[in-house]
């Protein structure tokens, strides 16, 4: 009886300092929203305050149904916060394929997709919305979902911090509504994939650092000696996230009750520092964040182990070690230094090797399973995931060679880069893990339709090629138009003639793009049909793949 | 392999692992960033760099705020094609006060580090309120609503001021009338003692004359509007700095 009553009162601990911190925070809110120095200010501490308070109450209200029920049971894993990731990332992921489509078609028909009394929705704010909707609330909560999933199976034990895992989700969202309204109410510092004002950031920060302690703490009372490659590959992701995040956001704000801010760093510093944390952000949370799924949800989906322990160890150190070299490659040919530009194009050269590495290491774990190729669509898309980051960083070193680079850099043929390697390496891994995650939490002994995810592979990888062989197209075409000089030495083309060459491109761009969510679409009904057991989800079913592990069982 | 064996360690100890990750990512951006606060030799020698005036920063901050950067770079590379096409190669020294810098990464319209003065006041408003008014195959939105806005600068100073705080050299002189200075420019019928003043606080800061620009920019008189800021951002930038006396092969000036 005594036991029961100390989980009782650690448990209500856990709740209460979630509860107490986060009324700190609606306090400030409040003392902010009364003395905004601007509107957009004030509608983001309303919205803040607003969003908190609801939470607050769901809180209060979940928390006096509990009863005698311990809420943080030590015995079994904490999976209905993963089903909830998983449902936020889908969520996400749709929103920011639909705003990515959106802003296609009005490069495409700028006379039909822009509304001269709609400044909000012009291409400068809606872009930041899709990148950062696609990469953060996507791409987050996937990471979010998939490392809590993970952490506690490899270690065996469940989620650290009792009510604190459910502060970080929420928080982490809530980083993204604020992030999301800002940007179309028009507060943006500029930074690329940095754009949220300093008050986001510094949501964000506490959040990420809530965060690092659950995983560490979950990391800390493991029932496995050693901790598995995929928690090392969460781990680096949300040290080198935290470390990037704070050091490219250090800024000046104008007064504490206002938005906007001005960036500590200036001018070739600040864009050094930006591309440092750009090209990282590709490299942390869109690469080893990843390859953390790729290291957990491949092996489990094949029922094989992963191909080399080694090639782990050695492309794990290389490949952090040398992504973070490679930012200055964005800024070839600029008024940065020489110097620099030589030293992030040698590095991210080198980048090659471990990131093959990694690409190696997952293809190869499929040894002795190949037909699941054939036969499990899933399979299939992750290892299709792989295909393309292959692709994405053999290109990257390619594109960061100085005399490449001139001709790509400013062009579509970056865009068509960073989207085969989201589109392709980002999606497809994300959309095997949930699948597999999706038919796990819920315990199926199938998804509902394996042919709806063939539909959906097939609508997807075809979206993808047009997407990305109509953008390399523009890209060489523009960058070539740029630099052609005719017969009397003078330059061909005017600008806008470049602009006008790459309108049938911008169409099949965009006809890629709504193949691409079209599939996005049909997953989404794939998987709340997958969690509602019907079809071939439904139970007593013939397990047609892998099935889910029931109970605590080793890592590797 | 012994190496391997004492991989162990990492394994089995989270917090050695976590610091092993934080020193590994920690050394490339402390090699690259760092230097370039103090190698003396990062920022150029130019003449004619200043602090923007009131309402070019106000302009910046609208062109921040639109999402300018998203589609228009502001950084001539120095290469055959962009030099003739867009002007002299854009210098370290030229973006030294801009926080954040707006050099871009995507040319979806044309690079804008030397679009100043290059077009009239008229063109550019024609141009921002209906750009396929001005360029029929342009894919730039429309953006008449900043003609109808007014420019909020009753805090201008305080933005003046944090400015100040990170090393970009406004006066208290320039800070004090920031708001009177910010009226003289959108004006050319105000005050003329107020404008002389702008002018005179500014050129000094510059070191040359012809830096300071006034006019009526969007061509309505009755308020200070948005488009008023913008379109004297947009006619400064990349006019500053003095070509005719860089030396870009000073040895100070090569990096």
């Amino acid at each position: 009886m005594s036991t029961l009553q100390t989980r009782r009162s650690s448990a209500f601990a856990s709740i209460g300092s979630v509860a107490a911190f986060t009324s700190i925070f609606a306090i400030l809110a409040l003392l902010i929203a009364s003395h905004a120095a601007d509107p957009l200010m004030g509608a983001h501490a309303w919205l803040f305050l607003g969003l908190a308070v609801v939470g607050l109450l769901a809180l209060a209200l979940w928390a006096g149904s509990l009863g005698d029920r311990d809420p943080f049971d030590q015995t079994i894993y904490e999976d209905t916060i993963v089903k909830f990731g998983v449902t936020a990332s889908m969520f996400w992921g749709i929103a920011g394929f639909l705003v990515g489509l959106i802003i296609a078609l009005q490069l495409a028909f700028p006379n039909i997709f822009y509304f001269e009394q709609l400044g909000w929705t012009n291409f400068g704010r809606l872009r930041p919305l899709h990148t950062s909707a696609v990469i953060f609330a996507f791409g987050g909560n996937v990471l979010l979902a998939t490392s809590f999933y993970v952490v506690q199976r490899t270690c065996r034990t469940r989620l650290a911090g009792g009510m604190w895992p459910w502060f970080v989700f929420w928080g982490y969202n809530l980083f993204i509504a604020i992030a999301g309204t800002g940007y179309l109410m028009g507060v943006t510092q500029s930074k690329e994939y940095a754009e949220p004002e300093w008050y986001a950031d510094l949501w964000l920060t506490i959040v990420w650092v809530a965060y690092l302690l659950v995983f560490l703490g979950t990391i800390w009372k493991r029932k496995e000696p050693h901790i598995y490659v995929a928690n090392w590959f969460y781990l680096s992701f949300i040290v080198t996230i935290a470390m990037l995040h704070i050091v490219n956001n250090l800024t000046v704000p104008v007064t504490l009750t206002g938005s906007k801010s001005y960036q500590l760093f200036g001018g070739v510093q600040d864009a050094l520092t930006q591309w440092w944390y750009g090209h990282n952000a590709v490299g942390f949370f869109l690469t080893t964040g990843f390859l953390a799924i790729m290291y957990y949800f491949i092996p489990k989906r094949v029922q094989r182990p992963v191909y080399s322990y080694r090639l782990s160890i050695v492309h794990f150190w290389s490949l952090i070690f040398i992504y973070i070299w490679a930012g200055p490659h964005h800024l070839h040919y600029t008024a940065l230094p020489q110097w620099a530009q030589t030293l992030g194009m040698t590095f991210s050269v080198m980048l090659w090797m471990p990131s093959w590495g990694g690409m190696i290491n997952g293809v190869m774990t499929l040894s002795g399973a190949w037909d699941r190729l054939r036969t499990d669509p899933v399979v299939r898309m992750m290892v299709v995931a792989l295909a393309f980051y292959g692709m994405s960083t053999f290109e990257g070193p390619l594109m960061s060679v100085r005399a490449v680079n001139a001709l790509s850099h400013y062009t579509e043929w970056g865009i068509a880069h960073v989207h085969s390697g989201s589109m392709g390496w980002v999606g497809f891994i994300s959309f095997g893990a949930l699948y597999c995650a999706t038919q796990w939490l819920w315990k199926r002994p199938s998804l509902y339709s394996l042919k709806l995810v063939e539909w959906h592979f097939w609508l997807a990888t075809i979206g993808i090629l047009f997407y990305i062989v109509a953008m390399y197209f523009a890209g060489i075409l523009e960058g070539l138009m740029w630099r052609a000089y005719n017969e009397y030495g003078f330059l061909e083309y005017s600008f806008v003639e470049t602009v006008e060459a790459k309108h049938i491109s911008y169409i099949i761009r965009a006809l890629g793009g709504g193949l691409y969510l079209t599939g996005a679409l049909i997953m989404a009904y794939n998987l709340v049909r997958t969690a509602l057991g019907h079809g071939a989800a439904a139970e007593g079913t013939r397990p047609v793949d892998a099935p889910a592990a029931a109970t605590l069982q080793p890592a590797e | 392999m012994g190496l391997m064996k004492k991989h162990e360690t990492l394994e089995r100890h989270s917090l050695a692992l976590t610091l092993g990750i934080l020193v590994t990512v920690a050394i490339g951006g402390i090699v690259e960033i760092a230097p370039l606060f103090y190698l003396e030799n990062t920022i150029e020698k130019v003449e004619g760099m200043r602090p923007y005036t009131p309402l070019e920063l106000a302009g910046r901050n609208v062109y921040i705020r639109e999402g300018c950067y998203v589609c228009h770079s502001q950084m001539v590379r120095p290469l055959r094609d962009e030099v003739e096409r867009y002007g002299h190669y854009s210098l370290a020294a030229e973006s030294m006060y801009d926080h954040p810098f707006q050099w871009g990464s995507k040319r979806t319209g044309p690079d804008l580090a030397r679009v100043g003065g290059k077009y009239s006041d008229t063109w550019h408003v024609d141009h921002l309120k209906d750009p396929q008014s001005m360029v029929p195959e342009s894919v730039m939105p429309p953006y008449a609503f900043l003609a109808d806005n007014t420019l909020h600068f009753e805090t201008i100073d305080d933005h003046l001021k944090a400015l100040r705080f990170e090393g970009v050299p406004y006066t208290d002189e320039m800070i004090e009338n920031a708001q009177a200075d910010l009226i003289a420019q959108a004006d050319p019928d105000a005050d003329y003692d107020a404008q002389d003043a702008l002018v005179a606080r500014y050129e000094e800061a510059a070191g040359r004359e012809g830096t300071v620009r006034i006019a009526d920019y969007d061509g309505n008189p009755e308020k200070v509007t948005e488009l008023d800021a913008l379109v004297a951002y947009l006619q400064m930038v990349g006019t500053l700095v003095d070509f005719s006396t860089y030396e870009a092969d000073d040895l100070d000036n090569r990096r």
